[in-house]
């Protein structure tokens, strides 16, 4: 599905279904360097399953046009106009990483909309090293190297994917790849400059998940108690064995969580 | 892959693709040989048939074992991941009919395996899909092959029997300036040798029967993607970028993004053409791949004495291997091979045909079949047999004359070796 938000064309799949009137709204925010191909599985189940979806790719990621935004809040207001223009009034909102952020400020600021929050592999502040920056910064690919050797957990390094054949490692190296030369920089510096998400999250008033991968190294689970002391009675989940790429590394119990926030949305 | 700090090669070897198992926590990986797997209930059953949800629902489409081998080799190649298959061949025949139909065109290498050659000359023209032939060692008669209706450049990595080198680079990089991928047969060079993503091919077959399984006992196969190829800029690949009605209308490229080729060739190619590599051979293969690194070592030793004692030997003409360094590839091996090219080669003997049958029939430890990568040595006699159905021009282009033998040397001791071929050779010329 296309829209045009800010005179750009923006693209959110919608795990292959029309959308059908009546019926409630998902919608998926990506994290840093990716696109809406990181929430697949999660598109065709919940398209399928009662829901109208939407993923989008943020401007200037995947198939929308457009130069990367560079704020947290910039993205999060980006969101509530894509949303306009989709005419989607209110919706459970999911985020990863950047996309949990983006997520956690748009909820902040328009409580009516976003009825359902989920927050995955998410921290406040979401520091990013000087390091990882840097590279980043000059487009090298270390930078990609770096998420890939500390965003996932030992295991997904060597493999098992539940998803038959597909190296999980590679897939999400590609996945970055291609995000490297265009907008990784802009991703990881706006989660890094982040400063306003303890507060955003005490102007929250929808319910919250945050689902958390017990071996994230990028946003270790203690990362996260501040804002999971600031929110409102959060439903924290955490999922063992998993390092920061949740939706790839362990999205059997990715599906069950968001089974269990859309349940009661 | 580009640092140190990913797994190393050899712990790949062992360890890519699996986790212990859950239920049973053992440690090697079990052979799950079933047809088919339990639902939990009716949405988990939709949703595994229409890839809202990861699992597996049928043995032909995907099975726990086989996919561990799938990302233990895409893991070894650096690929997205892999497709195993029932042969090599049917890795072949996947993977073009994943990327094209009727009224498709193929620049291909004439230095191919002869079951190759026949699909390409042979069955796919039935098909619509026409194949031109050309030099491997021409980079620029490839260019010159592409039609409009082109779709994919095909070679080997090292050409059998005659051991041409693919310049991978060149080739990849004619490929791509035309928007298109480069497919590679890269079953005697072996991710350990060569990793031919890293040089800018886009997708890999393999015949695991070889090398890979090392052990004769098992016919597999395996297509590779790198998934670096971007299919939505190429716009030659309608099965990839557009709605496919025979699975809910996905358009793989939108969706999957890196993996769209391999979910589309499980999807359709397993679906439909069936041609699944059964679980029990999956276990054979991840058993051999557990000591490839240390066979390929092993295979390019005894190559190497060995094509140094034919090579002084009065009764060989002439050794094909581009590990000499009179070989039109040598320079080209060294520095894209530089552990080694493998143990398949061949060399011509003094007297044709009539010498070629004694030879090979006083071989004792040598055993002549249909096959190469064996742990066990081997040689065989092209023109009769593997490349038998090759009009006398296509031989003459790849090289095959009466005379030629091909080897495919094990990782017995090579002095036993050495001396089964003297013996043989001695009887050659009487």
């Amino acid at each position: 599905m296309r829209f045009t938000v800010d005179g750009q064309e923006v693209f959110a799949a919608t795990g292959a279904e029309p959308h059908h009137p009546g019926r409630p709204h998902i919608t998926f925010i990506h994290g840093a360097g990716c696109d809406h191909t990181v929430w697949v599985l999660f598109a065709r189940f919940f398209s399928r399953n009662g829901f109208n979806v939407l993923v989008p790719d943020l401007p200037g990621h995947g198939k929308s046009a457009g130069s990367p935004l560079t704020t947290v809040e910039q993205l999060a207001q980006w969101v509530s106009r894509f949303l306009d223009a989709a005419n989607v009034q209110s919706t459970l909102l999911v985020g990863h990483s950047l996309g949990s952020l983006i997520a956690l400020e748009a909820a902040s600021r328009d409580p009516q909309r976003y009825t359902r929050v989920v927050l995955l592999g998410t921290a406040v502040p979401m520091i990013v090293g000087e390091p990882l920056l840097t590279v980043a910064r000059d487009r090298n690919h270390a930078a990609v190297d770096m998420i890939m050797q500390f965003g996932h957990a030992f295991a997904s390094q060597l493999g098992g994917n539940p998803v038959a054949g597909i190296s999980v490692m590679n897939n999400n190296m590609r996945v970055l790849e291609r995000g490297l030369p265009v907008n990784l920089y802009e991703d990881l510096n706006a989660c890094h400059s982040y400063q306003n998400g303890i507060e955003a999250a005490r102007r929250v008033k929808s319910p919250v998940m945050v689902v958390l991968g017990d071996l994230d190294r990028m946003t270790p689970p203690p990362a996260a108690q501040a804002l999971i002391a600031a929110l409102a009675a959060p439903d924290v989940r955490r999922i063992p064995d998993c390092g920061h790429m949740l939706m790839s590394e362990q999205p059997e119990a990715v599906h069950r969580a968001l089974v269990a926030a859309a349940a009661t949305h | 892959m580009s640092s140190s700090k990913y797994l190393g090669f050899d712990t790949l070897t062992l360890h890519g693709g699996q986790r212990p198992d859950l239920a049973t926590g053992a440690r090697a990986t079990p052979i799950y040989q079933t047809t088919s797997f339990v639902f939990q209930d009716t949405t988990h059953a939709a949703s595994l048939f229409n890839l809202g949800r990861s699992g597996h629902v049928y043995s032909r489409i995907s099975n726990p074992t086989v996919a561990v081998l799938e990302e233990r080799v895409a893991a070894l190649e650096g690929g997205v991941g892999g497709l195993a298959t029932a042969s090599g061949m049917a890795a072949i025949h996947l993977a073009i009919t994943t990327l094209m139909g009727q009224g498709s065109h193929i620049v291909s290498s004439h230095a191919l395996y002869g079951g190759t050659h026949n699909l390409l000359t042979y069955t796919l023209p039935r098909f619509g899909i026409d194949t031109t032939f050309v030099d491997p060692r021409d980079p620029a008669a490839f260019r010159a092959a592409i039609r409009p209706e082109t779709r994919l450049l095909y070679a080997e990595t090292i050409g059998n029997p005659r051991g041409e080198v693919l310049d991978v680079p060149a080739v990849a990089e004619v490929a791509h300036a035309q928007d298109l991928p480069l497919l590679l047969d890269s079953t005697l060079t072996t991710p350990w040798l060569l990793q031919p993503f890293d040089h800018g091919a886009d997708l890999v077959v393999h015949s695991l029967t070889k090398f890979i399984g090392g052990h004769g006992i098992a016919i597999g196969g395996m297509v590779v993607d790198s998934g670096r190829f971007d299919w939505e800029k190429s716009g030659r690949f309608p099965t990839l970028t557009e709605p496919y009605a025979g699975f809910e209308n996905m358009d793989f490229a939108e969706d999957f993004g890196p993996s769209a080729f391999l979910i589309r060739g499980r999807r359709e190619g397993l679906r439909d053409f069936g041609a699944a590599l059964s679980p029990t051979n999956a276990f054979h293969f991840l058993q051999g791949l557990e000591t490839l690194p240390l066979r390929m070592q092993r295979h390019v030793e005894n190559a190497r004495r060995i094509i140094s004692f034919l090579s002084d030997n009065a009764a060989v003409s002439h050794v094909n291997s581009p590990e000499i360094p009179g070989h039109p590839d040598h320079a080209l091996a060294q520095r894209l091979l530089p552990r080694g090219c493998g143990s398949v080669f061949s060399f011509e003997l003094q007297g044709g045909r009539e010498a070629g049958r004694r030879f090979i029939e006083s071989l004792q430890l040598f055993s002549h079949l249909a096959n190469v990568g064996d742990a066990k040595s081997l040689v065989i006699h092209p023109a009769s047999t593997t490349h038998a159905r090759m009009g006398a021009e296509a031989l003459q282009q790849a090289g095959i004359t009466e005379g030629l033998v091909r080897l495919s040397v094990g990782l017995e001791d090579a002095e036993d070796l050495i001396a089964d071929l003297g013996r043989a050779l001695y009887r050659s010329q009487k």
